[in-house]
């Protein structure tokens, strides 16, 4: 399958105000960051956890503690796909136990892969709740799930992919919405 | 680390790729993980049966792969060969082909005669995992081994790795030759000449009978087991002779280097093959190689589970 690049939706600078005003948001929606921690879902997730920490903490100078989530063995596909993924490592090294858990994805579309990230995070104990934060939240959903904050929203059809690049993985940052072509 | 595994079956070291066996250690790393959370148990192989078909007593392998498959939510069944209609006459591939026609999806295998898995392999569609055939193979007690030196060592590639004991009856032996040579350690044997294979340095080892030159230099020493239930004849004086000669104290470890790591697959003959002193010194990682067990044998279940061409 090859791919067609249509737009570019956002640039560096744009994802860095995306992450700049979810970190507010994130702040003004929790009053006490001590009860807060953030989880970020591999890969592309697990690094923008990691930058959305590094926000919340030059606006409020609170250190969030951030864990990274590798979903695969959660998957409802694994039995369909063809060949079994690559399961990285989970590492979450605080206790979640009535944590506000910030969960963190790079786009929302069918909301499996929160699905996943949630019965994931519950068998690591028993948060106080759990807050959906995407860079990109490109509708379609097939489950009952949205996001607390997004960081744009763009609507899509269903024969576009939204591709997040983010420098530590792919070397820019940028976000191309692009066309399947037959 | 590109490559995808396309093997219905893990049955020996021996015909994997080098990337193949990097892909299992990288998984492993992945699994370990989870024996540490509150609730250890994943939802990856709901809904799949994993037999466990074992025709040698064992306690740590069958317990050590019944807990990995747990641990990933697949149901289990034991088959104990007393209670079998094995002991009723059936041959080995129809009592195979009964369990595959019950719909089982893994079927985890010792059995005393060599390549009895390879046999059932091709036989059968359910993926099948060698927990130990005869003398030959012992594949996952060679990954964790790896894994856990690896863990250690953060590289295979040049180290110096002795395995010190009956190399003859050893299929640790064996399965930790291939997999270590593979990926780049240089591998020295030592035991009584009657207890060393002919030819075994054709499979790239070195050979000594001297245990303290297998000692100096070693970067890791991996001590077997004296097999006496496999031994037809008494292939050594005595044990005490043995011990002697080849077992592993304090006193041949003033020759070793100062931050090697001391091995062993169980179950120890304490006083035999190694001192109490050794096995739970400073240096030794063998309650490790077991914790890691798990890890692998997950691992290795998650990786066979999804290989969807089966033939049978």
């Amino acid at each position: 399958m090859k791919l067609k690049e249509k737009a570019k939706v956002l640039d560096a600078e744009q994802i860095d105000k995306a992450l700049i005003r979810i970190a507010h948001e994130v702040l003004e929606s929790n009053k006490d960051t001590g009860g807060l921690a953030i989880v970020g879902i591999r890969t592309r997730g697990a690094v923008l956890a990691q930058r959305l920490a590094g926000k919340i903490k030059s606006i409020s100078g609170s250190d969030i503690p951030v864990g990274a989530l590798d979903i695969t063995l959660y998957r409802d596909d694994l039995t369909t796909v063809a060949e079994q993924p690559v399961v990285h490592k989970t590492e979450i090294d605080f206790d979640i136990h009535d944590k506000v858990i910030v969960l963190v994805d790079d786009v929302l579309y069918t909301g499996r892969t929160i699905r996943c990230a949630l019965d994931a995070l519950i068998d690591f104990g028993r948060p106080g709740s759990i807050q959906l934060a995407v860079l990109v939240d490109r509708g379609h959903r097939e489950l009952p799930i949205r996001a607390d904050y997004a960081g744009k929203n763009i609507p899509t059809s269903q024969k576009e992919t939204v591709q997040v690049k983010i420098t530590e993985t792919d070397g820019a940052d940028e976000v191309i919405v692009a066309e399947k072509e037959e | 680390m590109a490559v995808a595994w396309k093997n219905k079956d893990l049955l020996d070291l021996e015909s994997l790729s080098t990337q193949e066996i990097e892909l299992i250690l990288e998984t492993t790393g992945s699994f370990k993980e989870i024996s540490q959370r509150p609730i250890k148990k994943v939802p990856t192989l709901r809904g799949q049966t994993v037999v466990l078909f074992f025709f040698e007593p064992s306690t740590r392998t069958r317990t050590s792969f019944e807990l990995a498959a747990k641990r990933m939510s697949a149901d289990i069944v034991n088959i104990q060969t007393s209670s079998s209609s094995l002991t009723k006459g059936e041959t080995l591939k129809d009592t195979a082909r009964n369990i595959e026609a019950m719909k089982v999806n893994i079927i985890i295998m010792r059995h005393s005669s060599s390549g009895a898995p390879h046999l059932l392999a091709r036989s059968v569609a359910p993926s099948i995992i060698n927990a130990g055939d005869g003398s030959h193979e012992h594949p996952t007690q060679g990954l964790l081994d790896i894994f856990t030196i690896k863990e250690h060592k953060k590289k295979i590639n040049g180290l110096n790795v002795s395995i010190i004991g009956d190399i003859a009856h050893s299929r640790v032996a064996r399965s930790n030759i291939w997999g270590l040579v593979k990926l780049g350690a240089n591998v020295t044997v030592c035991g009584p000449a009657t207890l060393m294979p002919p030819e075994i340095e054709k499979l790239g080892v070195k050979v000594t009978y001297d245990i303290n030159e297998a000692i100096e230099g070693a970067d890791v020493i991996n001590m077997l087991r004296i097999q006496l239930e496999r031994q037809g004849q008494s292939l050594f004086p005595s044990i005490r002779d043995y011990s002697m000669s080849f077992g592993l104290d304090a006193e041949k470890m003033k020759n070793a280097k100062k931050d090697v790591l001391i091995m062993h697959p169980g179950p120890i003959n304490r006083g035999v093959e190694i001192t109490p002193e050794i096995a739970d010194g400073p240096y030794s990682v063998i309650l490790e190689q077991v914790t890691n067990g798990i890890a692998v044998r997950m691992a290795v279940l998650y990786l066979v589970s999804g290989v969807k061409e089966r033939i049978g």
